[in-house]
């Protein structure tokens, strides 16, 4: 058995950067991923041929062999890919952890660019059928009108709301607080404010699923840099410690039809994990970022961490919880549903500035301690709890 | 799109481990694989049984019938070919044979968890959709 402590603030974020967020950018996924890549290495006091490992997020835009070749890295020492959607970014910082822990090399940059406006197959609907993880999918219900995620994960909250009592209204305190947070923040898409009304009514796209329940198309670029702690002790910024990481996987990961139990996700058997080696408890936790394709989706992951029990989620989010000023305020950047969609990599620069404290006007006051959660494919999952360092 | 070149559905991407299955389903029959070493049955078609590990494999009919598991109403043509469809509903059912299914619900009853249903192909141009309907058994 693995320690349950071993990667315990082992490894810290020293750097991090973002392109700015929109649709119809005029740069290629590239060098909106290279622009990001960049200023994160700048942030954490970096030259870029001083990256000695390199993780690119989905290879959907630049290899390992791209970032030395522009950036003249002599001795990259570490690359590998993590190919699991939306989960990759927070999957990386696991990866990078373990990889700077080891001694393998010292500082890991994760990035990820994306120019959706400009690619060939717009639609995530048409995209993700390219895609060999989703082949279970593309064979068996594509052909009969399951095309895009909203229409894959719809049954998963149905059924939770069936089983549950989970409401629309619930769906509605997920979106509204996250459009809330993107007005604070200079960088979001979405500039005009929502209510549970608007929510309410905004158009059906597959059932439970409005469009307002919906993340954003979006083009842009993140990037992170992981450290070790020895490497970051002179670093420009505060450090801020991944103090427990973990990724977990559902049964049937390929197909949402098929797993035994389907409105449980990857990371369920991620958290326990994550909680036991940073030696803290949901309770502990100030502020959170989380994966939100969907407005359920939030839900379901606060439940699968434990901040609730199941079937709870949903009066979890009520009554203002999530919101600036909350309990625990949730998605401080404006999140996939309000800010941008860049894979989430934006839910981990947010809580890292957040635990530097400096996120602006949505800083969340005094936090120390939050977490991270990432959601790809069909249900894999990542978390990370990160403390200030 | 014009009137001359309607939209085309995506039709399966057949693997030689789904064969057997789309082979079925043409001739209107649903089929399954079962693990020819323990028996158990699973879906979607793939190579090893994740519970003894062989590759054994036999193809055995299923009844076609089960019980609602979930389900979506579609609103919006995320593909163009079933733009004229809309809105229609996507129907998971846990077959009785112990996997489930996803296909099209063809029944003016609304789905609910735990409805008994039947299911079985039906062609349409360059396929077939699996379709379930209420159980009335």
């Amino acid at each position: 058995m693995p320690r349950h402590d071993w990667l315990r603030d082992k490894a810290c974020l020293s750097g991090v950067g973002e392109t700015a967020y929109l649709r119809g950018a005029s740069k290629s996924a590239f060098e909106l991923q290279i622009e990001a890549s960049l200023k994160a290495i700048a942030d954490a006091g970096l030259k870029p041929a001083q990256i000695d490992g390199v993780i690119p997020v989905g290879i959907v835009s630049g290899t390992a062999d791209d970032f030395i070749e522009n950036f003249g890295i002599t001795d990259l020492r570490f690359s590998a890919v993590v190919p699991h959607g939306g989960a990759s970014p927070v999957m990386a910082l696991q990866c990078a952890a373990a990889a700077v822990a080891s001694g393998a090399c010292n500082h890991v940059l994760i990035t990820f660019g994306r120019n959706i406006s400009a690619a060939a197959v717009h639609k995530a609907g048409a995209r993700i059928h390219s895609m060999p993880q989703f082949h279970f999918v593309t064979e068996f219900e594509y052909p009969m009108g399951a095309i895009a995620p909203a229409q894959l994960y719809a049954p998963m909250a149905r059924r939770h709301m069936e089983l549950y009592g989970t409401t629309v209204e619930q769906f509605g305190e997920v979106a509204v607080a996250c459009r809330e947070h993107a007005l604070l923040n200079g960088n979001a898409v979405m500039k005009k404010p929502i209510t549970l009304e608007d929510h309410a009514n905004s158009r059906m796209i597959s059932d439970p699923f409005r469009l307002l329940d919906s993340s954003l198309e979006s083009d842009g670029g993140a990037a992170v840099i992981v450290s070790s702690a020895e490497a970051a002790a002179d670093s420009p910024q505060r450090r801020v410690f991944i103090s427990g990481v973990a990724e977990g996987h559902p049964d049937s990961p390929g197909s949402i039809t098929q797993r035994a139990d389907m409105t449980s996700l990857g990371l369920a058997k991620a958290a326990p994990r994550a909680f036991a080696m940073a030696g803290v408890t949901p309770a502990d936790i100030q502020v959170a970022e989380i994966y939100d394709c969907f407005t359920y989706a939030v839900i379901r992951q606060f439940e699968d961490m434990g901040f609730c029990a199941k079937g709870e989620g949903g009066p979890f989010v009520q009554g203002g919880r999530l919101r600036l000023g909350g309990a625990l305020p949730t998605n401080t950047h404006g999140g996939l549903l309000s800010q941008a969609h860049v894979w989430g990599l934006n839910h981990v620069v947010e809580l890292v500035r957040q635990l530097r404290g400096t996120a602006g006007r949505a800083q969340v006051a005094g936090a120390e301690l939050g977490v991270v959660t990432g959601y790809g494919d069909m249900g894999d999952g990542a978390l990370a709890i990160m403390r200030r360092g | 799109m014009s009137a001359l070149n309607p939209p085309v559905k995506p039709s399966p991407q057949i693997t030689e481990l789904s064969r057997p299955y789309w082979d079925a389903a043409a001739q209107g029959r649903l089929v399954l694989q079962q693990c020819g070493a323990c028996g158990t049955v699973r879906h979607y078609p793939r190579l090893l049984c994740s519970v003894c590990h062989s590759d054994a494999v036999t193809w055995v009919p299923a009844s076609g019938r089960g019980r609602v598991h979930s389900w979506t109403v579609a609103h919006h043509a995320f593909h163009p070919a079933f733009a004229a469809e809309l809105p229609y509903t996507l129907v998971t059912v846990d077959l009785e044979e112990g996997v489930r299914a996803l296909g099209r619900w063809n029944s003016d009853a609304a789905p609910a968890i735990g409805l008994g249903t039947v299911g079985g192909f039906v062609p349409r141009e360059g396929g077939v959709d699996l379709v379930f309907t209420l159980d009335c058994a």
